[in-house]
């Protein structure tokens, strides 16, 4: 299988205070490949670096240092102009870790998934538009009259995180960064959202890279884990290296302190 | 052996001008002495409305609409709530609220607000209240130089456990943690969770009911697991059994979601499916069981009438159509 992401010594360090700066490595040199179709999920505690990680590939923040290659491409060098990013967003799109943020909280929800057309080449009428909405609504299992004219303070977390998932199958990207996607929707929807991902790279090869500090999760939906610590990835394996035979000590501690659930530590 | 508390047919509703919410509707429950139960449910299904209403604490729209309950033996809703009240805070029903850990007054140092909390609920002197919260900390592994610390200058796992020392401060006979450990990294979880098994352990209180939606955590420390479903009590049982063989078609569905990195999870999960649909509106809830439209299973009986809570096995209690006979 082709490589579809390069990263390579990426990194990324926060200037905060005004007179006595202080710096914050949150992204350490980190190198990493993901290929065509691959499920990979990003595993670490809060403050390890995944968002930040995650950004810099979506574009919204520039790295320190380093270079991320989008097939090929180096994604800050080598595009430019709207249309480059236009492609580029088209084709590598996310699901954001904090669903209020990236929602403009005077626009409806039929606002929101309409403005994912701009990125479409295709010029597509209104109601081939308005069909692709409710469908794509549907799958999260929105139901599209109840939530299309509410605006995203009118919905709960799990269905704002929903809402965005919707647009992701609206786009349908060659590449996914899904961060924390389903961290506010309830056990029982969870498994039927996740499965859709699946499906995604089933029907039609879509890379996609789950950033979560949740390790069943990971464990569950993945090819293939990496694991960060401090800014650095400090292990990756599939699944069952890392769950069975974890390397790395931070890895191990993390693993002792999750909560099983057909074992207690007490008993 | 008495219970500790006890519910009959209790129902609290949150008034609202268009309509009432049914948090807690109809809910049965006894808690034993040396029981940690845990209650489980997604959210919104009413965990911290029960866990308010059983420490009396019904601040409007939240009110009490009918049914009883017992606290050691007592009759609570028969008497006034601020009488009832009295009797019962912190020393019979302690109750740490979800969230409770950005709550605390930042400007205090955590003495005075041990102090301040339990001098109004006893009236002790203040040096008494110090001195008792100083030999908890230490029984509890809590380093005692905390007490003299802001809470902001506290770690949040160290401030959960602060707020364990308070809480069983009057050695309760039930302690009610709301989603203790939710807002913790897994490391820390574990943490406050020993400090919990061990409140229990050391008779600090007789019992704790421990509220969340993460059953992987809880089943850590319960003996028995209530499964909470759209205001109501679907099962209820010794955690084991309720874990590996879960009754009721909620609590099925609630446990196949699970995902925690263990094989068993990961082959059980490649077989089942989630189910469609989402909770309930609880104004409106519909008719018969609150989970018929979601329940591969329902019949015509499920949308008409309400099914009984029966005992099928030994201490296994279920609230469905499928086990009792009609
Ligand atoms: N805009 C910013 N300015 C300064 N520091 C930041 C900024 N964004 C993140 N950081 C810091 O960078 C580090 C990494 O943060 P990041 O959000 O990437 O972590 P994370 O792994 O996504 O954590 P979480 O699991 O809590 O989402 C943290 O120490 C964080 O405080
Ligand atoms: N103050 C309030 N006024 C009106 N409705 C309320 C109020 N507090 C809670 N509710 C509603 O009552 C129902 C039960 O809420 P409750 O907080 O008890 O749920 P929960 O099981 O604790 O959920 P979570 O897991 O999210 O904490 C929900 O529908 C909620 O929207
Ligand atoms: S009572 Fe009927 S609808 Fe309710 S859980 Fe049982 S079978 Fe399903
Ligand atoms: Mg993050
Ligand atoms: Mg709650």
């Amino acid at each position: 299988m082709s490589t579809i992401l390069e990263v390579k010594n990426l990194a990324k360090i926060y200037e905060i205070g005004y007179i006595r700066k202080r710096q914050i490595v949150a992204v350490d040199k980190v190198s990493f490949s993901v290929k065509k179709g691959e499920i990979i999920s990003l595993v670490g505690e809060s403050g390890s670096g995944k968002t930040t990680t995650a950004r810099m590939i979506l574009r919204l923040i520039k790295p320190t240092s380093g270079v991320i290659k989008f097939m090929g491409r180096d994604i800050w060098r080598d595009l430019r102009g709207g249309s480059d990013l236009r492609w580029y967003w088209r084709n590598v799109n996310g699901v954001f870790q904090d669903p209020f943020s990236s929602f403009n909280p005077t626009h409806r929800i039929r606002d929101f998934m309409y403005r994912a057309f701009n990125l479409f080449n295709e010029k597509l009428d209104r109601d081939t538009k308005e069909r692709l909405v409710r469908e794509a609504l549907q799958m999260v299992g929105l139901i599209p009259d109840e939530v299309l004219n509410r605006r995203p303070f009118e919905l709960s977390g799990g269905m704002r995180q929903r809402v965005m998932i919707a647009r992701i199958f609206l786009i349908r990207p060659m590449l996914v960064i899904a961060d924390e996607p389903t961290s506010m929707i309830d056990a029982t929807l969870r498994l039927g959202i996740l499965r859709l991902f699946s499906k995604l790279r089933e029907e039609i090869g879509t890379t996609i890279m789950f950033i979560t500090h949740d390790m069943g999760l990971a464990y569950y939906i993945s090819d293939r884990i990496m694991v960060m610590y401090r800014g650095k990835i400090i292990e990756e394996g599939t699944p069952d290296e890392i769950v069975n035979n974890p390397k790395h000590e931070y890895t191990r501690n993390l693993l002792d302190s999750i909560p099983k659930l057909y074992t207690s530590w007490f008993k | 052996m008495g219970y500790v508390v006890e519910t009959i047919d209790l129902r609290a509703y949150y008034m609202l001008r268009r309509g009432s919410v049914k948090a807690v509707d109809g809910v049965n429950l006894k808690i034993g002495e040396r029981e940690i139960v845990g209650v489980v449910g997604e959210s919104g299904c009413g965990k911290s409305t029960l866990s308010r209403v059983l420490a009396l604490d019904f601040i409007p729209p939240l009110k009490l609409v009918g049914g009883k309950i017992i606290i050691d033996g007592e009759d609570v809703t028969s008497i006034p709530i601020s009488e009832a009240r009295k009797r019962i805070a912190g020393t019979k029903i302690s109750l740490i609220p979800q969230s409770a850990m950005n709550a605390i007054i930042p400007v205090t140092r955590v003495k005075d607000y041990i102090a301040d909390v339990v001098k109004e609920k006893t009236g002790l002197p203040r040096e008494k209240i110090v001195d008792m919260a100083r030999k908890r900390f230490e029984e509890i592994g809590l380093p005692p130089i905390a007490l003299d610390m802001y809470p902001f200058e506290l770690s949040g796992g160290m401030r959960q456990r602060v707020l364990i020392a308070l809480a069983t401060l009057l050695n309760p006979s039930l302690l009610i943690a709301d989603e203790p450990t939710s807002a913790l990294d897994v490391s820390t979880q574990k943490m406050v969770l020993t400090t919990l098994y061990n409140v229990f352990k050391m008779g600090l209180t007789k019992s704790i009911m421990f509220i969340t939606h993460d059953i992987a955590t809880v089943r850590q420390i319960a003996t028995r697991i209530v499964v909470m479903y759209a205001g109501k009590i679907v099962e209820d049982g010794p955690t084991e059994d309720l874990i590996h063989n879960p009754f009721h078609p909620y609590s099925k569905a609630l446990m196949f979601s699970i995902l925690t990195p263990e094989p068993e999870v990961r082959k059980r999960v490649e077989q089942t499916g989630g189910i469609a649909g989402e909770p309930p509106s609880l104004i409106n809830p519909p008719p018969g069981c609150r989970f018929h439209p979601r329940c591969p299973y329902a019949m015509d009986v499920c949308r008409r009438e309400e099914p009984p809570m029966i005992e099928v096995e030994k201490g296994r209690f279920v609230a469905c159509w499928l086990y009792a006979k009609k």
